[in-house]
């Protein structure tokens, strides 16, 4: 649709400052990322001594020759992709099945109000980070994949996201299946999934995202570096060497910094973001429209 | 009732995810005693001894506990003022735009921070602010002083509610650009036609039309006034700035698990929880009767 506007000189001038400053916007949202980019592929002493600027300088792939042959490094990076599939498949099936009972009305399912309650009081009120730690550490679980994924299993978010698409499925539907004798077991998976696609998508995306970008957990359930997840990896042997280690004296800061293989961990900042990026049109595409499904209320 | 048969079928849908959530969201919540205890990890939650408010009144001991409340309060507020105003600038000024491709890449590009993480983005903003990074350049060749960001207690707080800001500000956009995609084109028309500018159709007929969907963020942005942001703060800060940085969930975090207080850090988070829990319940409320807002 094409808007009647009023088109005089002076607008015209305001409709091409309008243009570049979002160009400047869009462009100062990528320079940080680009530059880390350009770091990892630069020379260690140009990175190190601060000149590489926009290209990297002195181009060259031995950062990222030397992460691959990094046994720890490939490991946490396995490590976060089977945290990925295995959490991203229980967070599927368990959004299923907690959606569909809890999208029906009050009068065809009981009990549905009560579940609500609790799963929107888990949602509000935490009994925080200890708590669950020691219970987690009773289980059994430190050092194990389990506890990466069984605490998040329950995506309450996805699943008020989900309950609300089910929702706006015609109710005829429904009762047309019903009436052929069709199960609710039958229903969920013969009818409402098939219909549910764009959701399902945008669900999955969203538990994908949150598995691959978790690190606290890692960080605290699991003892040894040989179970870190990638992004617990990365913030103890990078972001935790850059900031944490000193006390004191604010030069030292920068001191490590410096010494500190710059370019290598810039390669591997980049490698991490790989799969989000490779995934990132899909996720484009489906986020908005799932967000707004979230925000509808009936 | 045709209803009763179906009724055991949906319980053993919910029952594994209830199972889990029992596990590890209701337990915890019952955990929580430990802030009355001088918990043991050895003893265990049934031999621990209890010392009633102990813990609490140890905590408004703490030369650090004014200090964490208050950085909280303070950061959480600076990034909820930022992140109501920036992103409804954006959203409108992207609503003006006209060409739609233009559009949609400018779109896609400042929502791709909102997917990384922080340990990510951390680090990438450490490599520009460090003494001979491209921000220091900046200064540098317009005459200032290079400056130690991340160890500097007077730029950390800005640091933390602008990288925060620069992160969400295209996506939290999104809530405004839906609210601007529903508004009545010929509402411009009209305008456009009794002559109005450009800033006056903005002024007299964008601004209006987002005032709900403004009114409701702001209210359920009330539940936020304790979270400062511990995945960024903990990967940006380090004792240097503390002063300025350290905030509930960082202070918790090292108390507890790495100095082992159980029950000091499970009082602290406590303590937040039921606040949080308050300041949710009444943005809620509000939402409920400004907003017509209900969450499920």
């Amino acid at each position: 649709m094409k808007l009647v506007r009023s088109r005089t000189i002076g607008s015209s001038v305001s409709t091409a400052a309008l243009y570049a400053a979002m160009a400047c916007i869009a462009l100062l949202s990528l320079a940080p990322i680009w530059y880390t980019t350009a770091i990892s592929f630069s020379d260690k002493a140009a990175a190190a001594a601060g000149s590489v600027t926009f290209w990297p300088q002195d181009f060259n792939l031995v950062s990222y020759a030397t992460i691959l042959g990094d046994p720890t490094f490939l490991g946490a990076f396995w490590i976060s992709v089977k945290r990925v599939l295995l959490g991203g498949a229980i967070n599927f099936v368990i959004t299923v099945l907690m959606a569909y009972p809890l999208s029906k009305e009050n009068r065809e399912f009981r009990f549905r109000s009560a579940y609500m309650w609790l799963l929107v009081f888990t949602m509000l009120f935490s009994g925080g980070t200890i708590p669950l730690y020691i219970v987690v550490k009773e289980l059994g679980l430190f050092n194990s994949i389990w506890s990466l994924v069984l605490p998040s299993a329950v995506p309450v978010f996805n699943i008020m996201l989900l309950l609300n698409f089910f929702r706006s499925i015609p109710k005829e539907l429904n009762e047309a299946a019903e009436i052929d004798g069709a199960g609710p077991w039958y229903m969920l998976l013969k009818v409402y999934l098939p219909l549910s696609l764009p959701a399902l998508a945008t669900v999955t995306l969203f538990s994908v995202v949150n598995h691959w970008n978790a690190f606290f957990d890692g960080m605290i359930y699991m003892r040894s570096v040989d179970n870190y997840p990638l992004q617990t990896y990365i913030q103890q042997l990078v972001v935790q060497v850059n900031m944490q280690d000193i006390s004191g004296d604010p030069n030292k800061l920068d001191l490590i910094a410096k010494m500190s293989n710059k370019t290598l961990n810039a390669a591997k900042i980049v490698i991490s973001m790989l799969p989000i990026l490779a995934i990132y049109p899909f996720l484009q595409k489906y986020f908005i429209h799932g967000i707004m499904l979230g925000s509808v209320k009936e | 009732m045709r209803y009763r048969s179906l009724q055991k079928h949906y319980h053993i849908m919910l029952f594994p995810g209830i199972i889990l959530l029992f596990i590890f969201s209701i337990v915890p919540m019952f955990g929580t005693l430990i802030a009355f205890q001088d918990f043991k990890i050895g003893l265990g939650i049934w031999r621990s001894p209890w010392v009633g408010l102990e813990n609490f009144s140890y905590m408004f001991e703490l030369p650090d506990s004014r200090r964490i409340f208050t950085n909280t309060i303070f950061l959480a507020t600076a990034k909820i003022v930022a992140n109501l105003t920036i992103p409804l600038i954006f959203a409108i000024m992207l609503n003006e735009l006209r060409k739609q491709k233009f559009k949609r890449a400018v779109q896609t590009i400042v929502y791709l921070p909102h997917f990384l993480s922080w340990v990510i983005l951390s680090s990438v903003i450490s490599d520009l602010l460090l003494l001979n990074g491209p921000v220091n350049h900046l200064f540098e060749a317009f005459g200032f002083e290079p400056v130690m960001f991340l160890a500097s207690n007077k730029w950390f707080p800005y640091i933390v509610v602008f990288s925060d800001v620069w992160k969400e500000f295209g996506f939290n956009a999104i809530i405004y650009l839906a609210a601007l995609a529903g508004v009545n084109p010929s509402l411009f028309e009209a305008a456009g036609m009794d002559g109005a500018t450009r800033l006056q159709q903005i002024w007299h007929v964008t601004l209006p039309s987002l005032r709900p969907t403004i009114v409701l963020l702001a209210t359920l942005a009330i539940g936020n006034v304790l979270n400062a942001g511990f995945d960024q703060i903990l990967n940006m800060y380090s004792p240097l700035v503390y002063e300025s940085g350290d905030v509930i969930d960082t202070y918790v975090y090292r108390a507890g698990i790495l100095d082992g207080q159980y029950g000091l850090a499970t009082a602290v988070g406590l303590l937040k929880s039921v606040i949080a829990f308050v300041l949710i319940m009444t943005s809620y409320q509000l939402a409920n009767r400004f907003a017509n807002y209900r969450i499920f």
